[in-house]
């Protein structure tokens, strides 16, 4: 404990030090420099009070230098971010790149758990000014992507599942079931839908993925919903393309491309967990490839690309744990960790004990005395830290098997602030209904909701019958954005800013028409049924704590993800299931037979017409017997009159 | 001979004559109570049938509306309007601007201006039958008093009494028919169409050419296919103002362009006018390249939406050609076999019309049934009129059950449904042209005789050689 205490305040007087040197924000650091934490600092009393309570957790407090940088203020941080980069990864000397991977471990209360790997790639360059050709960490063919493409920002992931919000509580990185991809351009392009085109085939080839389905039919352009999330102010929508593949499977042959994206690929580090086996054989799995253009430093004079690769899954209790309520790394992955990826300037585990932060029902081992607290999702949690990059981590049998135990099932989970779910109301394959519903649970705060819908063009919508209603009354929405569809080329969008009270269900519902196709249109399975997206509702929700409005300073990855631009609320955006939706089909054996009929009946009015009109009335006349017409034949010959 | 012949004349002269004299006062006053009786029962049924519950079924099924002519689909438009979307950038609004401009007013008396068009259209053909009969009489009188008819061809004579009541019976036909109703109670806009369609009738009927012409490019306009009625409205003016049908005469070609400088003048200014109104062309392409092209698949009682959902991509647009060209096809033909009778020829021509376009409904084929009554001397040579009427009935009861068995009950397929169109259209064929078939023969009936005799004497049977 004493050596421990000793490293610290060594590393903490070094902080201090470059503190002072960093003149703009040193005043506040001063006071509780000497000693440890920001946590006088913090304005929050109660991890005050909790701390007076407690003077046995501070010891492990003020080992944090975690904890430093999410309870403070922008003051601590910069410095913290640099003597972070002094002590902990000297092997990465030239600033321009850095690469942090991150794990978070979140036990659920159904005694489910969620596990969220980050993995980022920094790197400060300009594809847009020089030609670049010589790659460390960033991956080259994404990087060629980028350039080539002039892509300012891109996100796509690969979901198999439902995200249960209800039951599970929001995601660090939420995303819709099958393939979603959303790109910004840079406004220098002057064919969009052409780019975006080629991109999509891309795309298609470096994740093996039938990206290659997106066309015009599935693609959206949002006026509001996704904005930028990096740097940058360009907001004209013209340059967005948003599309969804809600069928789309994803695999092991989209998990290794993947990983061949990292700069350990999945010998060392976190993603030597990433095995499809245990990974696929889960209730939920999500990755993800975001790319954006963040700030370099804090004044934001220069910008860098960051790449953030992400999975997200959720493990089932009743299929991977035999129904216990213990998990290890080893029962979830198949693996357990031995080193950190050498490339990497943070390898951490997070493990959110929020709920036990005494571990009075959860129980860890082996136990670690690094704690953390982190606003993330509106909320201030507290984690237990892993630091992989360092060896005591591993103890003596050179590898971590991080196990989780919960001591009781007590504990309610808080109801997620908002949640949705969307289904198709009405019977028969003529008309039908969608219905979305919007969850407030806030107890006094009503907050803006801003619903995308995109429905494709063969479920033709009837906006004049779109209802939105709250607690039985009308709601107007206070903006709508509609593009109706054009028959197989685009797909209706609807965007819609509704105001959501307190404590109440928002209901949209809009009437549709179902079409039917030509027989060539219908998928390979026409009865199963046809996938339309998720809608996407992108709130910003208030927020129980203060949020961190200044992205530039370092933070644990997971809580890093949407920029925020005020305090009292957070970002977050809510998928809806998909639906399936059946339409009427035709006989797809008949073709012959009904071109055969149909131009049988058109021949039945032709040929009656043409009778009518080229023949005249005559006078039957018998027709004469057999012996007189030979009679007839032979008087001809012979030129005389017939009888 | 002679003497029996006059006989016959002095009692049909006589008629004639009350009847010419009735006809300028007390005929009308006399006839138009029957026809208010009928307006007023036509409306309450309507009326009621707004109130009932029906009225939201009605108006979904796909028999009676087309998304041509779908009144949620006019709302729909209006909405897009309200909400700043051009409607024609989707593909949900398929009505012309003029319609869209007028419902923009009218919306909330909706149901009063559909019942409106209706009795118009009644109206209108009430009045052109009754002068068409005029004609038809006037005509008959001539024929007889210069002896062209045979003598045994009394029974063909058409009498005053038989024709006194075929007006209203035209204006019940319309107003009255289940189709009719139907179309009305889901407000479907093919019954502005056919008010449209009724009063170029009149007009033309009543020798107004301008108006014919007008209404002939509303029409038009309004759906595209009504462009063939040109031909018979061409014949009947020809008749009237004794213009020779001869391509070598000047007169011949004189009317022809006078006419067609009306009507394309008209079509222009309204073209234009729809051009002004949203500021765009987009609707030539949304509205006519949506008639002509049968891009959307929704089922109904022609014979397009099935063919072209099972149709081999790489002939789709050789049988679109076919397709299309085939409704006006008949025009030519038809108007050279009927060209003393353009009445005739127009009936067929809607007839046609209401088979082979692309979305029809059961408001199309209401107007040109409307016009039986006017044949009703023809009735002793149809053919099959029982038959055909049996399977037109069958088959409007059997849309709905099969409807329900695919859509709903999931028991029966689109096969089903499909074969009961095809039965529905194969009536219809038979039926017009069991009529053509008839009108052939007793104009061959009034220059041959009625009773033929084969060389030998005895009893022949006519037969189309």
């Amino acid at each position: 404990m004493a050596a421990h205490r000793r490293r610290c305040s060594v590393v903490l007087l070094s902080i201090f030090s470059l503190s002072l040197i960093n003149v703009a924000h040193s005043q506040e650091t001063t006071a509780p420099a000497g000693q440890y934490v920001s946590a006088s600092v913090d304005p929050q009393t109660e991890t005050a009070e909790k701390k007076a309570e407690q003077p046995a957790a501070e010891g492990r407090w003020e080992e944090t230098e975690v904890g430093n940088m999410d309870l403070g203020d922008a003051a601590t941080e910069t410095p913290d971010s640099l003597s972070h980069e002094n002590v902990f990864s000297p092997s990465v000397s030239e600033p321009k790149h850095d690469f942090r991977e991150e794990l978070v471990i979140r036990p659920l209360h159904s005694g489910d758990i969620y596990a969220s790997f980050q993995f980022r790639t920094l790197w400060k360059t300009n594809f847009r000014e020089n030609k670049v050709s010589h790659y460390r960490l960033f991956p080259k063919s994404l990087g060629q992507v980028i350039s080539k493409f002039s892509v300012r920002e891109l996100h796509i992931s690969f979901t198999q599942g439902y995200w249960r919000t209800m039951q599970w509580g929001q995601p660090y990185q939420p995303a819709p079931p099958g393939t979603e991809l959303w790109v910004w351009f840079q406004d220098s392009v002057t064919d969009v839908d052409g780019t975006w085109k080629k991109l999509t085939n891309v795309l298609s080839g470096i994740f093996c993925a039938s990206l290659n389905f997106i066309d015009s039919t599935n693609t959206v352009q949002p006026s509001a919903s996704f904005k930028p999330l990096g740097v940058g102010n360009a907001t004209d929508h013209r340059f967005l393309r948003y599309a969804t593949l809600p069928r789309e499977i994803v695999c092991t042959e989209n998990l290794t491309p993947w990983k061949k994206l990292l700069p350990c690929g999945s010998t060392a580090g976190l993603a030597v967990l990433l095995k499809s086996e245990k990974l696929f054989h889960s209730s939920f799995h999500s990755q993800a490839v975001h790319i954006r253009p963040i700030c370099h430093d804090w004044e934001c004079k220069a910008t860098s690309w960051e790449l953030r690769q992400t999975v997200n899954v959720v493990f089932d209790r009743h299929i991977s744990a035999q129904g216990k309520r213990e998990w290890s790394l080893f029962k979830m992955f198949s693996r357990t960790l031995t080193e950190a990826c050498p490339l990497a300037s943070s390898s951490k585990i997070y493990v959110d004990i929020t709920d036990s932060p005494q571990g009075e029902q959860l129980e860890l081992s082996p136990p670690t005395s690094l704690l953390s607290q982190a606003v993330a999702l509106g909320d201030r949690r507290t984690f237990s830290v892993y630091d992989l990059k360092q060896q005591s981590t591993f103890g003596m049998t050179h590898s971590l098997n991080l196990l989780i135990r919960w001591k009781s099932n007590e504990g309610d989970m808080l109801r997620p602030l908002l949640h949705a779910e969307r289904y198709v109301a009405g019977y028969g394959l003529h008309m039908g209904e969608i219905h979305t519903l919007m969850y407030n649970n806030h107890p006094y705060r009503s907050f803006p909701v801003l619903l995308l819908e995109s429905v494709p063009w063969y479920l033709r919508l009837y906006i004049h019958t779109l209802t939105v209603t709250s607690k039985g009354k009308d709601n107007k929405p206070s903006y709508i954005h509609y593009q109706p569809s054009k028959d197989r080329v685009r797909p209706h969008l609807l965007e819609m800013l509704i105001q959501l009270p307190p404590i109440s269900v928002t209901e949209v519902t809009v009437q549709f028409e179902r079409a039917l196709l030509k027989w060539t249109e219908y998928t390979p399975d026409p009865n199963h049924g046809f996938y339309v997206g998720s809608s996407v509702i992108s709130s910003l929700v208030p927020s129980i704590v203060a949020m961190d409005t200044n992205m530039t300073q370092e933070r644990p990855l997971f809580s890093s993800f949407f920029p925020n631009k005020e305090e009292s609320t957070y970002f977050t955006r809510v998928y809806t299931e998909p639906l399936l939706v059946n339409l009427p089909t035709p006989d797809f054996s008949m073709p012959y037979n009904v071109i055969c009929l149909t131009c049988t009946v058109v021949a039945v009015g032709y040929g009656s017409l043409y009778n009518l009109l080229t023949r005249s009335f005559q006078v039957e006349e018998p027709s004469p017997g057999l012996a007189k017409r030979i009679a007839n034949v032979i008087r001809k010959m012979r030129g005389v009159p017939p009888l | 001979m002679r003497r029996g012949r006059g006989l016959w004349w002095a009692w049909f002269g006589g008629a004639a004559g009350a009847h010419s004299k009735e006809a300028g006062s007390s005929f009308l006053g006399k006839m138009a109570a029957p026809l208010m009786l009928i307006l007023i029962l036509a409306v309450t049924i309507r009326a009621a049938l707004y109130r009932s519950n029906l009225a939201d079924l009605i108006a979904e099924r796909v028999e009676v509306v087309s998304p041509l002519t779908a009144w949620k689909r006019v709302v729909e438009g209006l909405a897009l309007l309200d909400l700043g979307v051009s409607p024609y950038s989707g593909d949900v609004f398929h009505e012309t601007p003029l319609i869209i401009y007028l419902f923009h007013f009218v919306v909330d008396y909706a149901e009063i201006t559909f019942m409106l068009a209706d009795v118009l259209t009644a109206v209108a053909l009430y009045k052109a039958v009754k002068e068409y009969n005029k004609q038809v009489f006037r005509k008959q009188k001539f024929a007889l008093e210069a002896d062209r008819y045979p003598l045994d061809c009394l029974e063909l004579i058409r009498t005053p009494k038989e024709m006194y009541y075929i007006p209203l019976k035209v204006a019940t036909f319309y107003l009255l028919n289940p189709f009719t109703i139907l179309s009305c109670v889901a407000k479907s806009t093919c019954a502005l169409n056919n008010a449209v369609i009724a009063l170029f009738f009149l007009a033309t009927i009543k020798g107004n050419v301008l108006l014919s012409a007008i209404f002939l490019a509303l029409a038009t306009y309004q759906s595209i296919y009504p462009l063939s009625l040109c031909a018979p409205a061409l014949l009947y003016f020809m008749q009237r103002q004794y213009i020779p049908v001869n391509y070598r005469r000047a007169s011949f070609w004189w009317f022809l362009a006078q006419y067609a400088f009306i009507y394309l003048g008209s079509l222009f200014i309204i073209v234009g006018l729809s051009f002004f109104l949203l500021g765009s062309w987009d609707y030539l392409q949304s509205v006519y390249g949506f008639i002509l092209s049968v891009p959307d698949l929704t089922p109904n009682i022609g014979l397009f939406w099935y063919f072209f959902a099972e149709m081999f991509e790489h002939f789709r647009l050789f049988f679109l050609f076919v397709f299309q060209i085939n409704v006006f096809f008949y025009t030519l033909p038809l108007s050279i076999k009927l060209k003393d009778h353009p009445v005739f020829l127009m009936f067929m021509q809607l007839a046609v019309i209401s088979i082979f376009k692309s979305y029809p409904t059961v408001g199309d084929v209401a107007l040109y049934l409307a016009f039986i009554p006017v044949w009703s001397h023809l009735h002793r040579f149809l053919r099959n009129i029982f038959l055909v009427a049996c399977v037109l009935l069958a088959c409007s009861a059997l849309f709905p059950v099969l409807w329900h068995l695919w859509i709903y009950a999931g028991s029966a397929n689109s096969n089903f449904y499909y074969a009961i169109t095809l039965l529905f259209n194969v009536a219809q064929i038979l039926l017009v042209s069991d009529y053509f078939h008839a009108f052939l023969r007793r104009e061959h009936h009034l220059s041959y005789g009625l009773y033929l005799k084969r060389k030998d004497g005895s009893e022949a049977t006519l037969v189309l050689k």
